[in-house]
């Protein structure tokens, strides 16, 4: 959870003069100024009065055909009565809370999850749950232990929430083997997943795997948006999920928004009547798979041996983690006197985990300045490891540690072997 | 009626804490019949000032450049006359160091503390004398960046193996850092304004952690984690002694206008240790200084004008 010392802190991440990989923009720059005149012409002549209308609370019938359309091109057969329109994918995440949740009720999510959805979770007092990743997503078989674990203290989980794809923040992506397990787990303990998939499309390496809905449609409630195919200026997001959950669902967006805008939706229909839609997310990959590999080459070049991060196959992110000493909060500080900002690490988690990870985004920003940032970060994390290391004795691991200490005194000696214990990490905020 | 500037914003880490007070205080000027001009200090400043001419500079500034004398220096120049402290109780009391360093001086009790720059730590070798350091100041140590205003940057460190992140924690803010013992007790904060000329103290608020964990410091800047009493549940004798031991750390450092003085009640001996001087706490609805005022029956609006009316006594 953010300390609102944090809160103020992201806010300065938003000043002009700072490079920021701290957002989760897309690149908006590149769709034609003429296209959108033209289709908004297209929806001035043909729908001018319904487009100026509310609309019905599920969404048209003509946009949901494009959701369909979508939703078939990752591997999925929707008809149009499964699918809500939403104002953007994260007001299908506050449904699912508003549906499902009261308050004290347990949701489990990943570990770091996206900050996104933590504010929409403790707004409905929810107690999160996080189940640590690796390369392969979510852990299943730790999630099965603290299921159990849950149970014998009477608790079962409204639902499980994950971001499957290119996982925002932690940019790992959900093996094969784990999908399987994890709509195998829900089936038997008859538990909820809500899959939150904004970014399957933008995947710039490998094969596509199939989505835990396409495994399962009885257990699964799926998300997705507009934001990252086209533009998350329309608002624009769906869910699928089980009938009766999508009827609640359906009443409780009736109370939010009664209707997502009409301009928008009769805006992406007209879009995609007007072409392939998918030849401007091919165009985004192009640019976006660039991106991300010249802030791979960035952080090879500028971050210190003492750092990891994920090579996401697609998406917006990467997560780069640092030497536990390291506080991700603290060098944001530090680096935005650097004019560069990234988002810590403890933003993606309630527990106060997170404290030496931090989330790059490659999306929002262009080649060059994914370098400039990416050098001016690496460069204040260079300086504190190389603190630590005079504050320790202990050499950073660029260089060659030296094979006997001779050179320091027995005082020091002493001093070393106290200051290497692994530093506590201080729960916060 | 005089042409106020009100100053806010600015570029320090305390930036919506500033934006948040300096709007505050331009509604209370305008109800006080004022003509407000706001200024969301950045690199325009001079110009900005030059352009609107200003009867006197309200400054809502916090933390660097606004609270370390920076922004009043350059008022001096200019001739333009400002709320609060002069430039140099500014400088002394932003800086923990010096302002720990003059109460030290004149027998003001404050926690015993050792402090260091970059430079004693790159050329010097300081990292070779933190032995000696923490086994005079015994853990918990308390590591803060000399210059940060609100709790970022502060850390715990409960054994030596704490003391290396702290310290690059606390270097993440600024080039010298202070290791100060930590004194288990009451948090009090005294907020200080002048009447007629000479200061008073206004009632004593406490902040009080719901959780008793005394580790989480950054519990007191979350809301819903820390509790304020004012005036605070303290004997008469122990609340006369924290208002004159802050008056007198108020007039050390020469602060003028208004002040907040932040100070520990140590738990085992009654014992009172002033921790900092902050002088331009936060202004806005949950601050304590507002509060501290409210209870003194000043209203905010009364608590603008006099700290107006203060200006140039």
């Amino acid at each position: 959870m953010r300390s609102s010392a944090m809160r103020d802190l992201m806010a300065l991440t938003e000043r002009d003069d700072v490079i920021s990989l701290a957002g989760g923009l897309p690149d908006t720059s590149t769709f034609p100024p003429d296209s959108y005149a033209a289709l908004m012409r297209t929806v001035a002549g043909d729908s001018c009065a319904r487009a100026l209308q509310y609309g019905p609370t599920e969404g048209l019938t003509r946009l949901k055909a494009c959701i369909v359309k979508v939703m078939h091109a990752e591997g999925m057969d929707v008809d149009v009565d499964e699918v809500l329109v939403t104002t953007g994918g994260q007001q299908v995440i506050d449904l699912v809370c508003k549906t499902l949740l009261d308050p004290g009720d347990v949701v489990v999510a990943e570990a770091p999850t996206y900050p996104g959805a933590i504010p929409t979770f403790c707004s409905y007092q929810a107690d999160v749950v996080q189940i640590t990743m690796d390369r392969d997503g979510m852990r299943v078989e730790e999630l099965e232990s603290t299921l159990d674990q849950l149970e014998r203290s009477g608790r079962r989980p409204k639902f499980i929430y994950t971001v499957p794809n290119f996982h925002n923040p932690a940019g790992v992506t959900m093996s094969l083997e784990r999908r399987r397990e994890l709509v195998r787990i829900a089936g038997e303990r008859e538990l909820l997943v809500l899959e939150d998939n904004p970014y399957g499309l933008l995947r710039y390496e490998g094969e596509p795997l199939p989505t835990l809905y396409s495994l399962d449609d009885e257990f699964v409630i799926y998300a997705s948006t507009f934001s990252k195919i086209l533009s998350p200026g329309v608002r624009l997001g769906w869910a699928v999920a089980p009938s009766p959950i999508l009827q609640k669902m359906q009443i409780g967006k009736q109370g939010s928004d009664l209707c997502s805008s009409s301009i928008s939706q009769y805006f992406v229909s007209a879009y995609f009547d007007a072409g392939p839609w998918e030849d401007y997310v091919r165009s985004l990959l192009e640019i976006y798979r660039r991106r991300r590999d010249v802030m791979l080459d960035s952080l090879a070049e500028h971050f210190p041996r003492e750092a990891e991060w994920t090579h996401p196959q697609g998406g917006l992110f990467i997560w780069a983690t640092m030497p536990p000493y390291i506080d991700t909060t603290d060098l944001l500080a530090r680096a935005l006197r650097e004019h560069v900002a990234f988002v810590p690490g403890r933003a993606a988690y309630v527990d106060g985990r997170g404290a030496s990870e931090m989330r790059l985004n490659f999306s929002g920003v262009d080649e060059d300045l994914i370098r400039e940032g990416i050098r001016r970060i690496g460069e204040v994390v260079r300086e504190q490891v190389g603190m630590y290391s005079t504050l320790t004795g202990v050499a950073p691991r660029a260089e060659t540690p030296r094979a006997d200490n001779t050179a320091q005194g027995p005082e020091q000696d002493e001093l070393a072997k106290i200051l290497t214990l692994p530093a506590k990490r201080k729960r916060a905020g | 009626m005089s042409r106020v500037a009100v100053l806010k914003g600015g570029r320090s880490l305390e930036r919506q804490v500033s934006l948040r007070s300096g709007a505050r205080v331009q509604d209370a000027l305008e109800r006080l019949g004022h003509e407000v001009l706001p200024i969301d200090v950045g690199p325009d400043l001079v110009a900005q000032l030059t352009t609107c001419r200003p009867d006197v500079a309200f400054v809502a500034l916090h933390g660097r450049d606004g609270e370390d004398g920076t922004v009043q220096e350059l008022l001096e120049v200019m001739g333009i006359p400002y709320t609060g402290s002069g430039v140099s109780a500014c400088i002394r009391a932003a800086d923990k160091v010096l302002a720990k360093h003059a109460m030290r001086d004149r027998g003001i009790p404050t926690p015993d503390f050792y402090a260091f720059n970059e430079t004693a730590l790159e050329a010097l070798g300081a990292a070779q004398a933190l032995p000696a350091i923490e086994e005079r100041l015994q853990f918990p140590i308390v590591v803060k960046p000399a210059r940060q205003g609100s709790a970022l940057g502060i850390k715990f460190a409960r054994t030596p193996g704490d003391v290396p992140a702290a310290l690059v924690a606390a270097f993440s803010y600024d080039r010298k850092v202070l290791l100060e013992r930590y004194v288990r007790g009451r948090e009090l904060a005294v907020s200080i304004l002048d009447e007629h000329g000479s200061p008073i103290a206004l009632p004593i608020v406490e902040a009080v952690p719901e959780q008793e964990d005394f580790y989480d410091f950054e519990a007191r800047y979350e809301i819903g984690r820390t509790r304020f009493v004012c005036p605070a549940e303290l004997d008469d004798e122990v609340a006369e002694r924290a208002s004159r031991t802050a008056l007198d750390t108020y007039e050390l450092l020469g602060c003028a206008g208004f002040a907040r003085v932040d100070l520990m009640l140590a738990r085992d001996s009654d014992a009172l240790y002033v921790l900092e001087v902050n002088p331009i706490p936060g202004l806005t609805e949950t601050s304590l200084l507002p509060q501290a005022a409210e209870a003194a029956g000043i209203s905010f609006d009364e608590f603008v004008a006099r700290v107006l009316g203060a200006v140039g006594r």
